[in-house]
């Protein structure tokens, strides 16, 4: 077993797990945090994306306890009161259907455009689909999904 | 997943320790090739070595053009380093090129080379720049590294702790991504170090990474995308799979071997 102490949503939390408790597994299974979603299990779908350090990581591809004494974000860590401004672009401009992959297109989403802006390029259209080659989505064909992430751009 | 003990020693001493108690250890970077071939059985260590909490394992340096890259340095890393873009530019775009942000995020460039895809993109760059990868026993020049596909020369417990590039005067890659993982199909990179050019395929050979004598020789003789035109591109070795067949990937390589050097 291995002692996991993590900043989850800003709140600590420690858990003795087994040490082959992925941090996707950590998260819904012993923080009922089940915003986080499991997709596909083998790291292509991005449906799994959560912050660790600041940084948007695949939770179905690292161990918990490989985690242990960062910083981790999740979707229902974005919220501060009222919505988010990606997940008010994503309700305004349609970024989903059946909502499965929009918790990681929403931390993708936030991770592209701070790391835009802090090293100044800009993050145009085609840049954004480029940048979401991670996150598959069965339902939308990405247009709008595009448009949410242009649309937060402007108000973060 | 196999039950299995998870270690992070924050030394290279703790980190061969570990793996010389461990029955059948092995080492955890970025876990993006371990994890997902331990979820699906195909390896099932004791104990994992995350080399991650290893300090000097990590960070990029650069002295009279030569590059040192840390086993644990990210591809995010790789990618946005300045100091990379000054000494060896193309080595930036080939890391911003692999996988997807979230894989750059936590993906090494020492698990890359430990684990040796035949479709992955920096044994490519290693080959081609003949670069020395150096590990907690000894220092292996690129030729001598790889081994066929998935396999290397290192040794059993043998640790990557650093990759050594040299000063080089052009180099540049291309590839032709697969479409669903971004893995190459074929990829090449063209350099020019000490005078001599050296092109080394990946993504296409049934053994992984290789150089072409007959794309080196014609390219030294002339130094231009067509004088690759009239070279011999044999679909011998090469792999057929379901993403292409060995006559594709024939043709793939010389189309993206001009690529490399029209933009070197
Ligand atoms: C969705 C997806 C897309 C990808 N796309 C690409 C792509 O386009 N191009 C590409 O090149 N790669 C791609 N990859 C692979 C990715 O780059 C991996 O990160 C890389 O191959 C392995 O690095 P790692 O740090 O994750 O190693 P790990 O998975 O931790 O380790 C891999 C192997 O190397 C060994 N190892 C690790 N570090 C060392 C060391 N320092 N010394 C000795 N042995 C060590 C481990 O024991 C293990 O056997 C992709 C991966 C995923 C999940
Ligand atoms: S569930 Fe993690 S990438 Fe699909
Ligand atoms: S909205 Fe259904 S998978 Fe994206």
């Amino acid at each position: 077993m291995a002692t996991v102490n993590l900043t989850v949503n800003g709140k600590a939390v420690r858990r003795d797990v087994p040490d082959t408790t992925l941090l996707s597994e950590f998260l819904r299974e012993e923080l009922r945090l089940t915003g986080t979603h499991v997709g596909c299990d083998t790291s292509q779908c991005g449906a799994c994306v959560v912050h660790v350090d600041g940084k948007a990581v695949k939770s179905c591809t690292m161990l918990a306890a490989a985690a242990a004494g960062g910083e981790v974000t999740t979707v229902e860590g974005l919220a501060n009161g009222g919505l988010h401004p990606m997940q008010q672009a994503f309700h305004d401009n349609h970024g989903l259907q059946c909502g499965f992959c929009t918790p990681g297109m929403i931390m993708s989403g936030v991770d592209m455009v701070n790391r835009y802006k802090d090293s100044g390029r800009e993050l145009t259209e085609a840049a954004i689909r480029h940048e979401l080659e991670g996150n598959i989505c069965r339902c939308t064909g990405y247009h709008n999904i595009v448009k949410s992430i242009q649309d937060a751009a402007t108000k973060m | 997943m196999y039950p299995t003990k998870y270690h992070k020693p924050d030394s290279l001493e703790a980190a061969s320790a570990a793996m010389a108690a461990a029955e059948d250890g092995k080492i955890l970077a970025g876990g993006h090739t371990l994890l997902p071939t331990m979820k699906q059985h195909l390896a099932a260590p004791s104990d994992v070595v995350d080399i991650r909490g290893i300090a000097a394992l990590h960070g990029i340096s650069e002295r009279g053009g030569a590059l040192t890259i840390g086993a644990t340095t990210t591809h995010a890393e790789v990618a946005n380093s300045a100091v990379v873009a000054a000494a060896c530019p193309a080595l930036c775009c080939l890391a911003a090129g692999i996988g997807d942000p979230a894989v750059r995020h936590v993906g090494t460039i020492g698990g890359s080379l430990a684990n040796n895809d035949p479709a992955a993109d920096y044994p490519a760059a290693v080959l081609a720049l003949n670069a020395m990868v150096i590990t907690n026993r000894r220092d292996i020049p690129a030729e001598d590294f790889f081994d066929g596909m998935f396999t290397t020369t290192l040794e059993d417990g043998e640790i990557i702790k650093a990759i050594r590039f040299p000063a080089s005067e052009c180099g540049s890659y291309s590839k032709f991504p697969n479409p669903a993982s971004r893995y190459a199909m074929v990829g090449v990179y063209v350099a020019r170090v000490d005078g001599r050019v050296r092109v080394a395929v990946t993504g296409a050979g049934e053994d992984g990474v290789f150089r072409h004598d007959g794309m080196e020789a014609a390219l030294s003789a002339e130094f231009a995308p067509d004088a690759l035109d009239s070279v011999e591109i044999s679909d011998d070795g090469l792999l057929s799979d379901l993403h292409g067949t060995a006559e594709y990937r024939a043709h793939l390589i010389r189309v993206i071997a001009k690529r490399s050097v029209a933009t070197c």
